[in-house]
This record gives structure tokens, C-alpha cells and sequence, in this order.
């Protein structure tokens, strides 16, 4: 099933990754060779020449504003051009994320790698298709109608000898616009995509011969520590140079507030770092988690929103006998496991930056206006990093790495500490949901109404600020970021009477970011939570009850197979043998995306407890799959990393800091709480290929909540549902 | 400066370190380009730094290289090679368990050291043995289906 080893091509000269799939050595140079004589190509989105060129050897390079974060676009969208081209995966190179090289399509971020990068991509390859079979037909003097494109080649329809891509454009320009109207594969004859291909990186992530921007050294590197400030806000008043005197070859860089070292060797910058000498003042300007309950209810606010109304909720509710709840989601951090790193080489008026941002082009800007050189002056090359799942510290070690360099004119790597990215990685934001609701003599949900409380992110804000241009007293546009965090907070079953409100905060108590499925894990958190609390007034069994509000027939879909796949049997909660139950959650992503259903069974130790997780059944639908491999394990993932944040994460923090700042004072999911995990694809071919990078998340602090209710006759409506929490809702 | 003699991969490294608390992960990174193991916390609390030191899967973040000396060091670009992979190698890549892949090697070598103790291990024992190993991508279950894989027991 999995093809054999393949393997990655990597750069030095440019630092562009490229991965290939080919085994030969003289493949890997020539387009090593290739790449680079490709600078100065067209970056235009509405160019095929933009996102794919055909080689000499006939052989494709396809140039992707998206990257590959470990979610495996690096196949799927090759699978999508290959479908299309109608050429081999293996035949195909992609080039991700090289400000120089590839098209800005946006960041990679929000679930819109296949749904906007790769489709866009498909109809470029849908557009090649038509022209190269168009000069075939002006080369051989026959209808274009008598062509198709296979192997690489435009062959007649009715059999006979092709002409190779290379020999119809080979090293030359399409110099065709995308013709939006191009016409797609018929999906009942797709060879490549729905294929589960394997990944072209996992061979050199396996045997260690990959490049991550971790690993990445170039010529005169030298590397770089930041000293952060002990106390967010802190003004640096003193450095004693001396201080690290006996590390001859290391140096230190002030600029305002921003303090580092750099050294040749990487454990002598690491040493000077901790060794310097700072005087910083006092700060304490952080609320300290103690206080973010109350102050998410006292606000300052920047105003209400009323973002969903049907009906008249309010006066519905007021005649009915009421459910209610609040529901609470803490600040967690994306913890990645490789603290962020970054390599910059900011030399003569020109800067080179090697990062895992998730969006480079974005990046460009910033970095251009920080050092206030022109944007063509900066190329920003995208290296894998450690999984992020949102704006983690990528492009703040980046920005350190720019300032480092700028001061020492030369390459600089800063790599940060476990420290720093637990301490300083922006934070998903905290999240207060309060919720009422009724079901009426018919069973059903008669009235609903959810209230958040939310920070509010700053309108086209051009990027998060940095931490290094902070401190460096560098200009940059103040605001926050968060992702769309108010989405999902109102149920997708019918319910005649609904209104979703929301206080907007005007800050985070910490610098706040996107964290994967941004808002929505916590919405549905309190919405599937509420669901199974009214199923409760109603008596119903949890599944029962979805289905009779639900009438869209993919979603009705997803709920059947999940049931099926874990076994349920119809009952209401809680389970009869006390310690042993079963949970059950359902989202329709965004009202507009994914379907996924999620069940799950635990075990909650009375005495202790302790929650176990046994078994969890996922049922998807994201419209056409690309690739089932890949897009299980997106599943995978984020069905462990929800029952992590969930279970046992969030940020500490006093007025001064953040001070859960390693593994062992945030701790996160172990191989011995793993559960076993069952999928079930949907696979709807006719339909649009949707995002799976973050739907799936949303489904799992719900079902784990419906589930221990369904043990213990006890609801967890604050996270992380650790023992102490089980404990007391317990007793 | 203190000099060191180290037997990496089978072949003798001789390295000179201002300090001779230098971690050996610094040492194999930074001086022998030797960049498979990771840096994950510096703080023996992830895994991601695992090599293999006389038999035993150790964090090389905390393993001092004068403590290094004389020890019989194996990192994953000694495991296996890209045309001679190791076993469990091989069964990552079936499994295709990685996503972004930063603990993965890592997890190959604590798991490497755990099914050369105990070639057929069960679920439970692979979940023991990685227990120490975080992974944030919630790769967990292809992990273990590779370390079973390995171990010669059918995966779902
Ligand atoms: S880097 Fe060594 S245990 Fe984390
Ligand atoms: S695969 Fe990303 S941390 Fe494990």
C-alpha cells in the first residue's frame, strides 16, 4: 500500500525545500537546479505559470502558497494537480511557501488548505490540461476533442502514440491566465485522488534526514538566545557585559528593551544567555488566572452583538421551565513540541528568513516594515517546523532572528527555550459561555439561547504584534488576534426560538492567538454539553434526540455511522451501572463545513476521580476525499489533541508571568491515555472537498462531558476536567 | 579546552567543549551535524532528544558529554540508513506515523531500546515503554501501531 522510501531534496543554495518523490540522485539536482533558475517566475494567482511548470524532462513542479504543516498537503495537493494533469504523483515536486517562488494564497490556516489552496491549484492543472492538449491539436492538425492527457503525455482518446508535456512546454511558459471554467475530471474516474498515498516526508522524518528549520544551517551562522524579561512588560535597565566574559566568543545585542546573545557555538550562546547579567524593573501588569472568571464578566467591553435571532428566545424561556449553564474554557498554550526557531540572514539591504510561518507572504510584509526596506528586499522560505496548530512562536523567533542578524551582519539562528514557548507562545484566548434552553411537551428543544463572553480581535489587523519588535521599540499596529472565536454557539438543530449573544471583551489577559478550530472546541463544548443536559429534561435518549431536530441528511448520516460504529444502544443518561459510560456530540463545522459525529466511552474512578478514556468513535464527512490516509490521521490528531486540552491544560499564570512554563506544570496527553480511535470516512465525490484539519476537534470536550455525566449522574462544565473537578461534581 | 572521545554511530568522534556539562544532544547537533535527535525542552521531560547509549534510551539533553565518554552512542543516522532502515522504521513509515514528525525520532529510538528488551511487546507494554515521549500532534495510536507492527502483532 505505501509506495517505498521516496525522498527530500533539500536546497542549500536558495534554502527552497523541495520534495520529491523520485529515488535518483540526477532527478534531485536537476531540479535543485531548476528551482533556483525559477526565480523571477510570475507569482500571480491568476497565472497557471503561478502555481505549475513543466520541466524538460516532462517532469512537474507545482509552487504552493500552502504549506505543510504535518497535515500531509505536500501529497494531497500534488494528488489533486496529478488528477487533473493527468500525470503521476510521483512524477510531481512541490515548492511550498517561498515568498520568491509561490503564489500567495493566503495563510495556511483556518482549514482552507485543500478547500482554497489545493482547489485553486486544481483548476490551474485543469487549465494546463486544456492548453497542452490545445497544442497538441495545433501540432497534429486533430480536434482537441480527440485528446486526453495520461502518464504525462496528450494522448489520443482512441489509442496511439502521445506527445510528452515535456516535448508540448517543457522549461517554457503556459502563459495562459486559470480559465475558472476549465473543466474538472468526472470524480467516477479519478485514479489519483481518494487514493491514501503515502507522505513523501515520512521516510526522512522517520530516519532523521530531514530538514526541519530546527536543523537548518547555513554558511557564517551564528546562533542566538533571547534573555526575556522576568516579568511581561519589564524595561531592561542595566547589562553587565562582563557578565559573560568568560565565553569569549559570545556577544551580546541590546536594542531597548530587546536583549540577546549570539555565539559560533550553539551551547555557548545558550550559556551566555543564562549567564548575563540584566537589571529589569518591577511589571506587573497581568490580571493572573485567579482573577479572568470575574473579569470576563466585568469586562472593559467593546460592545454587544447579537449574532443569531430566530424567533423570540427570551420571552419563549420565560414561560418555560429552564435549563441552564455556564460553561468555562481557560487559557491554553499550542505547545508545540520543538520550541519555535527561526534562521535570518539580513545582510547589505537585503533579508532572507527561514521560517515555519504559516504564511509567508504575510510575514514578508512584516518583516520588510520592521526593517524598513522594501517588500522585494525580503523573501521569507518556508521549513517545516514543529506542529503548531495555529500561530504558535514561529514568527516571533523569527523576528528575533531578523533583529539579531541585522545587529551582527550575520546569519542568525535563535532556537527558543521550552521556556519561552511555553511562557511566551501567544495563547488561545479564554472563553465563558452562559446558556438557557427549554424542551417543550413535544420532546423537542423549544427555546434556546447562548451568551459568550469573548475577546473581540482587532479588525485587519496585518499581523499579531512581535515580541521582538516590542521590546525593540519597533513601530508595529497594536491589537489582538484571535480567529473566528464566536461561530458554532448556536445548536444545528431545529429550535424554533434561538439567539446567540455576545460581550465583547476588548483585551486577553494574555497575548492572544489562533489555536486550532479557534473559539469552536469551547462553543461546541458548551452547546453539545447543553444538547445532552436537554435531552436529560426530555428523558431521550442523546442520539435520539439529535436526530429528531436534525433534517440535513449528511449530518443525519454521520450521527447513524458513529452510533453503529461504537455499538450505542438507545437509553437515556445516566448509565444504569454507576463508573462506566457513553458520550455522544455532533457539529456541522461553521453551519457551512464538515460533518462529524464522535462517541465515546470512559471509566471515572469514583474515589480518585480519574478519568479514563476507552474507546472513541468518529464518524466525517468532508465532502471529496483527497487522500483517506492522511486526512485520518488529521482525525487522529485532532480527536488526542482536544482529549489533551480537555483533560489537562491550561496557562498559569500571576501578575508577573506565565508560570506554567514546562511539561511538568502543563502537562499533556500520555501514550498510557490513549485511547483506541475508530474512523469512518464519508466520501462524497460529487461534493466540494472540505477542511478536516480542525472540524473534528470540535466534538471531543462534549462527548467526554456527556460521557462522564452518563457514568457518574454528574456534569463537568469547566476545563480541564481534572480529578479534583471530577471529584466535586461528583459529591 | 577539555577534549572528548566519542564512539557515535561505531566510528570515533573527537570533540573539544568550553564546558564539559555540554549536553551531548548540543554535541551531536551542533558540532557532528548530527541533527536527527531534537531539541524538545532541555529538561528530560519529552523524548524528543532520545538516543541510544549502551543499550539504554537516554536523553542526551541532560547527558553531560565528559559523562558521554567512552560509551557506545547510537542516534537515529546510526539506527538505520535511508536504504537500511531499522524495523521499526520501516513499520513508522507503513503506519505512516507521523504528522509533523518533530518527536518522531524520539520515539523510534525509546521504542528501538524497548523491542530490543522485549521483541514482542503488547499494547499496554508500548504504551509503558513511550510513556516518557510526548507527542503533540496526538500521533499516538499510529505510533503504537508501528511499535506493533514491529513487535510481529497484526494492527487494526
Ligand atoms: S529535549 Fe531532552 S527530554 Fe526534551
Ligand atoms: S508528530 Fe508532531 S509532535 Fe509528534
Amino acid at each position: 500500500m505505501i509506495a517505498a522510501l521516496s525522498r527530500r531534496e533539500f536546497l542549500q543554495a536558495g534554502g527552497a525545500l523541495v520534495i520529491g518523490f523520485t529515488l535518483s540522485a540526477p532527478g534531485f539536482a536537476q531540479r535543485a537546479a531548476r528551482a533556483e533558475s525559477k526565480l523571477g517566475k510570475t507569482l500571480d494567482t491568476g497565472e497557471v505559470d503561478g502555481f505549475i511548470a513543466v520541466n524538460g524532462d516532462g517532469s512537474v513542479t507545482i509552487y504552493s502558497g500552502k504549506v505543510d504543516l504535518g497535515q500531509g498537503l505536500r501529497i494531497a495537493i500534488p494528488q489533486m494537480a496529478a488528477e487533473e494533469l493527468g500525470i503521476g504523483v510521483e512524477q510531481i515536486a512541490m515548492v511550498e511557501g517561498d515568498t520568491a517562488l509561490t503564489p500567495d494564497q493566503g495563510a495556511t490556516a483556518g482549514s482552507s488548505g485543500i478547500i482554497r489552496g489545493g482547489v485553486q491549484i486544481r483548476q490551474a492543472a485543469a487549465t494546463a490540461r486544456e492548453t497542452l492538449i490545445g497544442l497538441a491539436a495545433a501540432r497534429t492538425g486533430k480536434p482537441a476533442a480527440e485528446f486526453d492527457t495520461v502518464d504525462g503525455e496528450v494522448r489520443p482518446k482512441s489509442g496511439g502514440t502521445g506527445i510528452r508535456f515535456g516535448d508540448l512546454v517543457g522549461d517554457k511558459r503556459f502563459g495562459v491566465r486559470v480559465d475558472p471554467k476549465a473543466k474538472l475530471r468526472d470524480p467516477a474516474s479519478y485514479r489519483v485522488v481518494g487514493q491514501p498515498l503515502a507522505r513523501p516526508d515520512i521516510p526522512g522524518k522517520v530516519n532523521g534526514r530531514h530538514v526541519f528549520v530546527h536543523d537548518f544551517k547555513i554558511e557564517g551562522m551564528l546562533h542566538g538566545r533571547i534573555v526575556r524579561p522576568p516579568s511581561v512588560g519589564a524595561k531592561l535597565n542595566a547589562v553587565d557585559e562582563t557578565s559573560i566574559k568568560s565565553i569569549p566568543d559570545a556577544r551580546v545585542v541590546r536594542i531597548n528593551d530587546f536583549l540577546g546573545v549570539v555565539a559560533p557555538n550553539e551551547w555557548d550562546a545558550v550559556s551566555a544567555a543564562r549567564m548575563l547579567k540584566a537589571q529589569w524593573s518591577e511589571s506587573a501588569p497581568l490580571l493572573g488566572a485567579d482573577a479572568v472568571l470575574a473579569w470576563m464578566r466585568t469586562g472593559p467591553f467593546d460592545g454587544d452583538e447579537t449574532l443569531v435571532k430566530k424567533g423570540d428566545a427570551r420571552q419563549a424561556l420565560a414561560a418555560a421551565k429552564k435549563v441552564n449553564a455556564e460553561f468555562y474554557w481557560p487559557m491554553q498554550s499550542h505547545g508545540s513540541m520543538g520550541p519555535s526557531c527561526a534562521v535570518a540572514d539580513v545582510r547589505d539591504g537585503n533579508a532572507t528568513v527561514w521560517s515555519a510561518s504559516q504564511a509567508t507572504h504575510r510575514f514578508r510584509e512584516t518583516i520588510a516594515k520592521a526593517l524598513a526596506l522594501p517588500k522585494d528586499a525580503v523573501r521569507v522560505v518556508y521549513l517545516d517546523g514543529s506542529g503548531c496548530y495555529g500561530m504558535n512562536g514561529h514568527d516571533d523567533a523569527a523576528a528575533d532572528a531578523v533583529l539579531l542578524s541585522r545587529a551582527v551582519g550575520r546569519p542568525v539562528r535563535v532556537q527558543w527555550s521550552r521556556e519561552d514557548e511555553h511562557g511566551w507562545d501567544p495563547k488561545a484566548p479564554p472563553q465563558l459561555l452562559s446558556l438557557e434552553g427549554a424542551v417543550g411537551d413535544d420532546g423537542k428543544i423549544a427555546a434556546w439561547r447562548t451568551e459568550m463572553w469573548i475577546p473581540k480581535a482587532t479588525a485587519s489587523l496585518p499581523n499579531m504584534p512581535l515580541l521582538a519588535l516590542d521590546a525593540a521599540g519597533i513601530a508595529q499596529t497594536p491589537g489582538i488576534t484571535t480567529g473566528l472565536i464566536s461561530q458554532n454557539g448556536d445548536p444545528p438543530y431545529a429550535v424554533p426560538h434561538q439567539e446567540v449573544l455576545v460581550h465583547w471583551l476588548k483585551s486577553s489577559p494574555l497575548r492572544p492567538s489562533n489555536f486550532r478550530a479557534p473559539g469552536k472546541v469551547a462553543n461546541l463544548f458548551a452547546v453539545e454539553s447543553f444538547t445532552d443536559m436537554l435531552a436529560v429534561a426530555a428523558r431521550r435518549d442523546p442520539v435520539e434526540f439529535r436526530l429528531q431536530g436534525l433534517s440535513d441528511p449528511r449530518g443525519i448520516e454521520v450521527i447513524r455511522r458513529t452510533a453503529a460504529l461504537i455499538g450505542w444502544q438507545p437509553r437515556p443518561s445516566p448509565a444504569p451501572n454507576f463508573g462506566s459510560g457513553r458520550g455522544f456530540a455532533y457539529v456541522h463545522y461553521k453551519h457551512n463545513e464538515s460533518y462529524v459525529a464522535m462517541a465515546m466511552e470512559v471509566d471515572v474512578d469514583k474515589a480518585s476521580g480519574a478519568i479514563r478514556v476507552r474507546r472513541v468513535a468518529c464518524a466525517h464527512d468532508c465532502g471529496l476525499i483527497i487522500n483517506p490516509a492522511t486526512l485520518k490521521a488529521q482525525i487522529e490528531g485532532n480527536i488526542l489533541q482536544t482529549l489533551s486540552r480537555t483533560l489537562f491544560e491550561q496557562v498559569a499564570f500571576d501578575r508577573s508571568r506565565v508560570t506554567s512554563i514546562d511539561w511538568a506544570s502543563y502537562p499533556i496527553l500520555r501514550f498510557p491515555d490513549a485511547p483506541e480511535i475508530q474512523i469512518d470516512l464519508v466520501n462524497r465525490p460529487t461534493e466540494p472537498p472540505l477542511g478536516a484539519g480542525e472540524a473534528s476537534a470540535t466534538p471531543v470536550p462534549a462527548a467526554l462531558a456527556n460521557a462522564v455525566y452518563d457514568a457518574v449522574g454528574a456534569r463537568v462544565t469547566t476545563v480541564p476536567f481534572t480529578r479534583d473537578r471530577v471529584r466535586a461534581a461528583i459529591a | 579546552m577539555p577534549s572528548f572521545t566519542l564512539a557515535v554511530n561505531g566510528e570515533a568522534k573527537t570533540v573539544e567543549v568550553r564546558d564539559p556539562d555540554e549536553p551531548l544532544l548540543y554535541v551531536l547537533r551542533d558540532r557532528l551535524s548530527l541533527t536527527g535527535a531534537k531539541f524538545g525542552c532541555g529538561l528530560g521531560q519529552c523524548g524528543a532528544c532520545t538516543v541510544i547509549v549502551d543499550d539504554e534510551a537516554v536523553r542526551s539533553c541532560r547527558m553531560p558529554v565528559s559523562k558521554s565518554a567512552g560509551k557506545k552512542i547510537t542516534t537515529i543516522e546510526g539506527l538505520g540508513t535511508p536504504d537500511k532502515p531499522h524495523p521499526l522504521q520501516v513499520a513508522f513509515v507503513t503506519e505512516q506515523a507521523a504528522q509533523c514528525g518533530y518527536c518522531v525520532t524520539g520515539m523510534v529510538m525509546t521504542g528501538a531500546a524497548a523491542l530490543a528488551r522485549k521483541p514482542n511487546l503488547t499494547r499496554e507494554e508500548a504504551q509503558q515503554a513511550l510513556a516518557g515521549n510526548l507527542c503533540r500532534c496526538g500521533t499516538h495510536q499510529r505510533i503504537l501501531h508501528a511499535m506493533l507492527r514491529a513487535a510481529g502483532k497484526a494492527t487494526a
